[in-house]
């Protein structure tokens, strides 16, 4: 049961609420609803992806993000733990993807005989994926999807 | 991740159905049905550009197609990056295409007219730019040329900063015009004014495949700049002789390839600095040749304060604040002796150090045969005596000679795309003009002056507010028309609940917001203009090795956006000169009489020189579209007017877009890789060997700086300190990286990093939400014990990018006093947990 002063209230929190969307006009989903004085909670911390399906690349030349956790993995001067299952010569068994052959070239583009220490460090590129949304979308839109939209009075 | 999957069985057999459907008689383009292959259709175009994030200054390719952008990768041809960029460099194709995109201004608005409380309102640029008028009038009229002021930007392109700084120094003459480069790399161009006396870094990035030893003070390369980071791995991992140390308050990813880590307790880097240069001195490792030649010595003012409002207890007790930059004479036997106190022992004892990693790195410097480069960032830069650090790491390189050839090389790096090219060399600083010369001189002001064909005194002599004092002159009601460009302060700026939030609610002021996004800033504003952003304009960048480089506008901006350089010289034309200049300055050239700020300043003969038809065929320009001239080529040759002959000089602008990229000074079309060196820099007069030519008698400047305490430690109610800084995948207030999905789910939000054992003490976990507060505000946000930051006891590490979570409403905006520059990595706070859900 509902009382009459409780409806009023939730009338007028509703008041409240359409009239501060509109007053904003303009808002930030990445700041989300905390007026800029004041500081709202922090939502949990959300869980790394982690499965062997890889994500589609925006363009060719985009660096894979990485579909699964890499917790705990040891990437420094003493080992490469990545490496462990997508070296060439570990695929095999891992059945992971073979680190790209542009990986095995030196600044001035010669090949060597294993991963450049250039590409050493593989989080500078590739990164993996907490599983949430982000607030705001992007309009990117990929080269195929380009080439697929009928041009202008054309006929595709 | 909800769409039925397929087996690869399933999607080979609707494939086939598909080509036969085709073959059935449905027109097809040449080529196979599943595979673009005619020419026209596949071919994309590719142009060069440098990236829009950080200081490295990589160059990337960019390939459009029907007016947009549709991959990025790292252009092979540049010698910075040589085909490879960070993630977020990798993600540029998508930095431009948020949804939120700004398309229109947006004016806050009740009944139908301006009001400060009022809701945004898309309006017209004509009406936008009338307001905005009105309130730069009134704030002129009211307070004369301190009453308005500018924020901008080390993104800035060259031609943006010059065209502000003229606008501001020049036409409304006011001085009131910062870059958030101030936040950024303020303490490194004074300490070169102050150890050189010339700004910008004698050497180049090719001192990485040349050097034996790299040593990083405060500076997280692996992070914040990836690629000279993997050029260090390269040479690191390449050449087993080679030696990496790594200095930091907290641990964190360049650790992973320390030779020697060193995590200090905060501000003692300079207690560690003058150790190492009496290590040098006390093993007979000074090159004596070097120094008697090329060095001489002074002893720096001490006790110089903490840059806080004037009333603050710390700067009322301070004695040597009113001169902080000063400086006196001493010779080298008083410098031997104010270093002797100290010693290595008593420094890794005061640092929490183990002595023997001390003596080690301290050996790196001091043994002639190992070349060392040093490396420093923000940790040096955000220092309430950063400029002190920066001539203590020069001291080093300098009493060992250690420097200005391949190898040998103190090197600070920059944050900002443009903190060097734009901040620096066109001098958008309050207290600078281009090519390193300053306000408060008058020969220099006189060189403006006439280049600018303006009459004499048209530049104000006294430095205007800079980015601190700005915030705190907005918060007093003081300066009343403010317009910020490329950059979101109200995240960035230290003690935001203070002074940077109630500065810009003010009810005395108008804040004009130019972006591209709805940041906290422009939500805070009372006018936002929506802008063009990296390849919608035509641009150029100069990075952390001095490297020019440009690009060519490449896609059209979405709606009404418009670029700053656009805004800015649209809205000159909106000032008479009898409405900003008094009747005697006037007087002294009438021919200006009657004409707008726009013809004086950018229809001077000089700016407009050039004719559109410059513009290489097969580029759109809006700005020159919208002017009738090149506005790019004009701008940039009388900017590089001051510069040539005199150390800066620039090649000819065309030459840029042909061209990754060239290290000024570029002389008869050579750059140059390392200055101050004989055969290497055309400047160096022959027989001198090495000229340290920024002052006249050509010898740089050995500093006697001692230890001073921080602004704010930790006690009883606040007992952690408190450091900020970023995170490799977003970049700066994540306003670009954020509307990256990639990027987002790699980092989503900011965590506050600490030692397990004190989450232990304090009854927190991983995952638990925790206040982090100081005596100027709080912020909720997830704890952290695990991942790539691993803080020692007693400190937290809170990331800034994320602006759910203003991590600056709890810094302190103490700043060195002579570079002006806030120090975000030490002030106090206390954790607590939430318990309230």
């Amino acid at each position: 049961m509902i009382g009459k002063s409780a409806i009023v209230v939730l009338a007028i929190a509703l008041v409240a609420a359409s009239s501060s969307l509109l007053a904003q006009g303009v808002t930030s989903g990445l700041r989300g609803p905390a007026p800029l004085n004041e500081e709202g909670p922090a939502p949990p911390m959300t869980p790394m992806r982690n499965t062997a399906e890889r994500e589609i690349r925006n363009y060719p030349e985009q660096p894979p993000v990485i579909p699964h956790s890499i917790d705990g993995y040891q990437v420094d001067m003493n080992g490469n733990k990545c490496l462990s299952c997508h070296a060439r010569a570990r695929t095999g068994e891992s059945q992971a993807p073979m680190v790209s052959i542009t990986h095995f070239m030196d600044r001035d583009g010669q090949f060597l005989a294993s991963v450049s220490p250039r590409r050493y460090f593989c989080t500078e590129c590739h990164v993996p994926q907490n599983v949430t949304t982000p607030p705001v979308t992007n309009d990117f839109v990929d080269i195929d999807t380009i080439l697929n939209r009928p041009a202008p009075g054309g006929h595709r | 991740m909800t769409a039925p999957k397929l087996d690869r069985r399933q999607v080979l057999k609707l494939e086939a159905a598909a080509m036969a459907a085709l073959a059935g008689g449905m027109p097809v383009a040449a080529g196979a049905a599943n595979l673009v292959t005619e020419r026209a259709e596949s071919e994309m175009k590719w142009d060069k550009a440098p990236c829009r994030f950080c200081g490295t200054g990589c160059s990337v390719m960019v390939a459009t197609k029907d007016n947009r952008v549709v991959a990025t990768h790292g252009d092979i041809k540049s010698e910075v990056n040589r085909g490879l960029n960070c993630v977020k460099g990798y993600f540029l194709s998508k930095i431009m295409y948020g949804h939120d995109r700004l398309t229109k201004p947006l004016l806050r608005k009740k009944d139908g007219k301006y009001d400060k409380n009022g809701d945004f309102t898309e309006v017209s640029w004509n009406e936008a730019f009338d307001v905005m008028t009105e309130k730069f009038k009134a704030a002129l009229k009211k307070r004369g040329p301190s009453g308005i002021g500018m924020f901008g930007s080390g993104q800035w392109t060259i031609f943006e900063g010059y065209a502000a700084s003229k606008l501001f120094k020049a036409g409304f003459r006011s001085n009131n015009i910062d870059p958030n480069a101030r936040h950024c790399m303020a303490s490194t161009a004074v300490g070169f004014m102050r150890t050189f006396g010339i700004d910008e870094p004698m050497g180049c990035y090719d001192d990485i495949e040349a050097t034996d030893a790299f040593v990083l003070w405060g500076s997280n390369m692996a992070e914040m700049h990836p690629i000279l980071w993997t050029r260090v791995a390269d040479r690191r991992l390449s050449a087993p002789h080679v030696r990496v140390a790594v200095l930091s308050t907290f641990e964190h990813r360049s650790f992973d390839l320390a030779d020697i880590g060193l995590v200090f307790k905060p501000q003692t880097d300079l207690y560690l600095l003058n150790a190492i240069a009496n290590h040098i001195v006390k093993t007979g490792r000074v090159n004596k040749d070097f120094v008697d030649k090329h060095t001489l010595f002074k002893r720096g003012q001490t006790d110089i304060g903490y840059g806080l409002r004037p009333d603050h207890p710390l700067e009322k007790k301070a004695t040597g604040r009113a001169k902080a930059g000063d400086a006196q004479d001493m010779t080298y036997d008083e410098y031997v002796k104010f270093v002797s106190d100290y010693t290595l022992e008593k420094a890794a004892d005061m640092a929490g150090v183990p002595l023997s990693r001390l003596q080690a790195l301290a050996e790196l410097y001091a043994d002639p045969k190992v070349k060392v480069t040093s490396f420093w960032t923000m940790g040096f830069n955000q220092h309430t005596r950063g400029v002190w650090c920066n001539n203590l790491v020069y001291n080093i390189h300098l009493l060992t000679g250690k420097i200005s050839e391949p190898g040998n090389s103190p090197f600070s790096l920059t944050g900002q795309p443009s903190a060097c090219g734009t901040a620096r060399e066109v001098g958008t600083f309050s207290h600078r003009l281009p090519a390193d010369m300053v306000v408060t001189n008058k020969e220099h002001r006189a060189k403006a002056e006439h280049i600018w064909k303006l009459p004499e005194g048209t530049i104000p002599d006294k430095p205007g507010y800079h980015a601190v004092l700005q915030n705190r002159m907005l918060k007093d009601g003081l300066l009343n028309a403010y317009w910020i460009q490329v950059n979101n302060n109200l995240q960035a700026a230290a003690n935001g609940n203070e002074e940077t939030y109630p500065g810009y609610r003010n009810p005395e002021n108008f804040i004009v917001v130019s972006d591209a996004y709805p940041t906290v800033t422009a939500l805070a504003a009372d006018l936002i203009l929506p802008t063009a952003m990296w390849v919608e304009k035509e641009g150029a960048y100069g990075n952390a090795e001095r490297r020019t480089h440009t690009w060519h506008q490449l896609v059209s901006a979405p709606g009404e956006a418009r670029s700053d350089l656009w805004q800015l010289m649209e809205f000159s034309k909106r000032f008479k000169v009898e409405e900003v200049w008094p009747e005697e300055l006037i007087a002294k050239m009438p021919e200006y009489r009657g004409k707008t700020l726009f013809d004086v300043l950018y229809r001077n003969g000089q700016v407009d020189k050039f004719p559109v038809t410059d513009i290489e065929a097969g580029y759109a320009n809006d700005e020159s579209k919208a002017f009738g001239f090149y506005v790019h080529k004009g701008l940039f040759e009388e900017y590089a007017s001051f510069g040539r002959g005199h150390g800066h000089d620039l090649a000819p602008y065309d030459t840029y877009h042909e061209v990754r990229g060239l290290r000024w000074p570029v002389v008869n079309g050579q750059e140059t890789r390392w200055r101050f060196r004989e055969g290497l820099d055309p400047y160096v007069q022959q027989g001198t060997g090495v000229q340290f030519y920024g002052f006249p008698d050509g010898k740089a400047r050995i500093f006697a700086l001692p230890y001073e305490p921080p602004a704010e430690s930790p006690d009883k109610d606040f007992p952690f300190w408190l450091s900020t800084g970023r995170v490799l995948e977003h970049w700066h207030s994540g306003t670009m990286t954020r509307r990256v999905p990639e990027l987002y789910r790699a980092f989503p939000e900011a965590v506050c990093f600490m030692h397990p054992d004190d989450a232990a003490d304090l009854k927190l976990r991983r995952g638990d939400e925790v206040r982090v507060e100081s005596r100027r505000g709080f912020i909720r946000v997830r704890l952290e014990t695990r991942g790539r930051d691993k803080p020692p006891r007693g400190l937290v590490f809170v990331p800034w990018f994320d602006e759910s979570k203003l991590i600056n409403k709890v810094t302190l905006d103490a700043t060195d006093p002579i570079s002006l520059q806030t120090d975000y990595k030490k002030c106090a706070v206390r954790i607590e947990k939430v318990t309230t859900t």
